[in-house]
């Protein structure tokens, strides 16, 4: 595979692209494939052939607008088309060129569609995640072959740490200097691992991305293989994600064949291969040390830190790991510059986050918005606010170890730290919008219990201590409670947050103490109930 | 490396051990693909039972303790045979906010059967996820391997009836 190989691709792509007048893009993803969008493809494409226009279907990654599915886009006009039923394809094809079907049309000039910046989903809704010449006809593996015939692993490495560009898995850990140490560290051998485990419930970022350009996160690992030194790659997907699965595994045999991935990558000496691992429903293999763990063939408990997977990984060895987000920047910056990438989001905080929207918000689904944006947009604009005239309290974010924003924090940038001080959690990207209906009791209630199954059982204060609030938080619930309990709940979250083996016991309190400090007063509401009923059974 | 290895025989002549072995053999009996072994068996017999878990354990040259620890693990696996049909309710936070909790409620009431039972005539199995990644159409589940999503609870009951029938 030379530079005129991958060249020549393109060209033959972009020239039967340009054979066709109309392209019609339907969402091929989990989302939509449910609402029957695979029916819908077959519908266009077979009314192409029966209208003999020159129109080419195409699936594609999500759009974004995943409740209003199927959706579909027609280019070069743009227009958007959602809720598209299979009985509908005979009148989209005759209208093409011609005025929109207004009945089905989704106007794309609203904030949702007009406030986002895409670097991450760049190739979602554009190409076919099944065909790797989609994705070398938008420049795809040029940056791998860039960087393995005119940069050195270092200066790969500077130009990732001049990104500015932080971890997308949670914590927003330096992802240059995280390759600097693993590059560094000695070891026969070395490993790079894609955390794709996604267990955040009410996050699919990682699956979009993952179903929708996976030749990005491959290209992405590639280039951080060469960088840190490694020859062998594993992406660990959760077993819920089946398409996703499915789409890497194409994606890794065609990469594989046109010389991208495998022996003597792009005619270098450099070797790289990928292997999927499958997880098997467990949450706190999203923890890395417990992903290395479940890649062994292992209960997948963590372990105490340090020494660091990027020094003492997979098998002992030094072990890159980050998460599918983090990757998908990698070739938007090897290809555009680390200070275009800089230029976007806060000092801190630089580039796009990728957030799931969803809950009690008009417009649910995936968007990409600058770090720094605020909440109030994300919600009030881009989410189009609240449904049926409700009024908005809440915005969950960072899963189980997150917490709950009130209406006065709505104003925040948001960014890493930011989110932290006011007691929340960036997480991976999930966005759960609660309206005035919700009960904070009840949402604490409902993490606890999540932590409280997903708890590992390797260290006391978490499996004994998510079990005790759990109880506490019942007793709540149920109007039972004291102020004693209250007290005793507002102890053990000081205990568990501090003695915790992993991110999971550290994190489980977070709900709690986020209600308690934003809806105090709903969760004395309970405790008042609780008076109310034992002097009336004392009476 | 020279191993004194001796294969074990598949518990029975069922066609479906060769899925198996074909898997293990692809990692050359490498004792850390008991996961991947173990997917294996599930995808092929729908659940994972004892004799499966010895022989993965003989072949693999790993004690049937850990084979039988990972098993139990990782909520993926089920030691007890499934239902012919089956449905997974997403309990995950988008769906939770939507609704989740009364589509299991309804399924209970109506079938009598819990989150992670079945029903005594092994017609059909009601499961719980923790977010199939489909929260765009809260609440939503996997009705015999195809996500359904803005589900109402008197359409899954519907769904069901017609598997009980
Ligand atoms: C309980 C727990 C669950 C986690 N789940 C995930 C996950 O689903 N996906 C992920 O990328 N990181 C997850 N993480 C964070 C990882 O441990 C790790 O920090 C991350 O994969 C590093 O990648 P990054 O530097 O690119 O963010 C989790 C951490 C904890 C403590
Ligand atoms: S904090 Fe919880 S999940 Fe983490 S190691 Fe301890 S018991 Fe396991
Ligand atoms: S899954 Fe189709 S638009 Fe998101
Ligand atoms: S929370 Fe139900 S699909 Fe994500």
């Amino acid at each position: 595979m030379m530079i005129e190989d991958l060249q020549k691709i393109s060209d033959a792509e972009r020239a039967e692209a340009q054979k066709y007048e109309h392209h019609v893009h339907v969402c091929m993803e989990t989302a939509c494939i449910a609402s029957r969008s695979d029916q819908v493809k077959q519908a266009l494409t077979e009314a192409a052939e029966r209208a003999g226009k020159p129109c080419r279907v195409k699936g594609v990654g999500c759009m974004g607008l995943c409740s209003a599915g199927p959706l579909v886009k027609v280019e070069p006009d743009g227009t958007m088309y959602k809720g598209v039923t299979p009985e509908d394809a005979d009148e989209i094809v005759q209208k093409l060129g011609d005025s929109p079907v207004s009945r089905l049309e989704c106007d794309t000039n609203v904030p949702f569609f007009q406030r986002q910046v895409k670097i991450v989903l760049e190739n979602s809704g554009e190409i076919d995640p099944e065909r790797i010449e989609d994705y070398v006809a938008r420049d795809g593996y040029l940056a791998l072959y860039t960087a393995l015939t005119t940069m050195t692993p270092s200066e790969v490495i500077a130009q990732v740490a001049k990104s500015g560009l932080r971890g997308r898995g949670g914590a927003g850990f330096s992802t240059g200097l995280k390759w600097t140490t693993v590059a560094k560290s000695p070891g026969e051998r070395k490993f790079v691992i894609c955390n794709a485990d996604e267990g955040d419930p009410g996050a699919f970022m990682d699956r979009s991305v993952l179903e929708g350009d996976p030749h990005a996160i491959l290209e992405g690992m590639t280039i951080a293989g060469y960088a840190v030194g490694a020859s062998q790659g594993y992406i660990y997907v959760r077993a819920e994600y089946p398409l996703a699965v499915e789409r890497l595994k194409i994606a890794i045999r065609q990469a594989k064949r046109l010389g991208v991935l495998g022996e003597n990558i792009c005619g270098t000496t450099f070797s790289f291969n990928v292997d999927i691992r499958l997880g098997a429903g467990a949450f706190v293999c999203g923890e890395e040390t417990a992903l290395i763990a479940s890649i062994e063939g292992r209960m997948g408990q963590p372990r105490p830190r340090p020494p660091y997977p990027a020094e003492h990984g997979l098998w002992g060895y030094p072990t890159l790991i980050n998460n599918v987000e983090s990757y998908a920047n990698i070739v938007p910056i090897m290809r555009k510059g680390a200070d275009w990438f800089s230029a976007i989001g806060t000092e801190k905080s630089k580039g796009t986050k990728v957030f799931a929207l969803t809950g009690c918000i008009e417009n649910t689904g995936l968007i990409e918005v600058p770090m720094g944006i605020s909440l109030r947009e994300i919600v009030f604009d881009i989410g189009g606010g609240i449904p049926d005239g409700k009024k908005f309290k809440a915005v969950q974010t960072g899963g189980p170890s997150g917490g709950c924003i009130p209406e006065e924090h709505l104003d925040m940038p948001v960014d890493f730290e930011s989110l932290l001080q006011i007691g929340s959690f960036m997480g991976s990207g999930g966005m759960i919008v609660m309206d005035e209906t919700s009960n904070m009791v009840d949402v604490a209630k409902y993490f606890m219990e999540f932590c409280m199954t997903e708890s590992c059982g390797k260290c006391v204060p978490c499996r004994v201590g998510t079990a005790q609030m759990y109880d506490l938080l019942d007793k709540l619930t149920k109007n039972e409670a004291t102020m004693a309990d209250l007290q005793l709940l507002e102890r053990l979250c000081d205990v568990v947050k501090y003695t915790s083996l992993c991110g999971l016991g550290q994190g489980a309190p977070n709900p709690v103490l986020s209600t308690l400090r934003y809806f105090r007063h709903e969760y004395l509401a309970r405790i008042q109930e609780a008076n109310h009923e034992a002097a009336f059974l004392t009476d | 490396m020279l191993r004194n290895y001796k294969k074990p025989a598949p518990p029975s002549d069922d066609k479906r051990w060769r899925l198996v072995e074909a898997t293990m053999r692809r990692h050359g009996h490498d004792p850390n693909a008991l996961i991947e072994v173990l997917h294996t068996v599930q995808e092929s017999f729908g659940y994972l039972e004892e004799e499966a878990l010895q022989f993965v354990a003989a072949s693999l040259s790993v004690p049937l303790s850990r084979v039988y620890g990972v098993a139990t693990f990782y909520h993926f696996f089920n030691l007890k045979p499934q239902g012919e049909h089956s449905c997974v309710v997403c309990m995950g936070t988008a769906c939770y906010i939507k609704g989740s909790g009364a589509i299991v409620e309804a399924i209970e009431q109506e079938f009598g059967v819990k989150p992670g039972e079945t029903t005594p005539d092994n017609k059909f199995s009601l499961l719980s996820a923790r977010c199939l990644g489909s929260c765009g159409l809260a609440p939503a589940a996997v009705l015999d391997n195809s996500v359904a999503g803005k589900l109402e609870p008197q359409q899954v009951v519907e769904r069901i009836r017609e598997w009980t029938k």
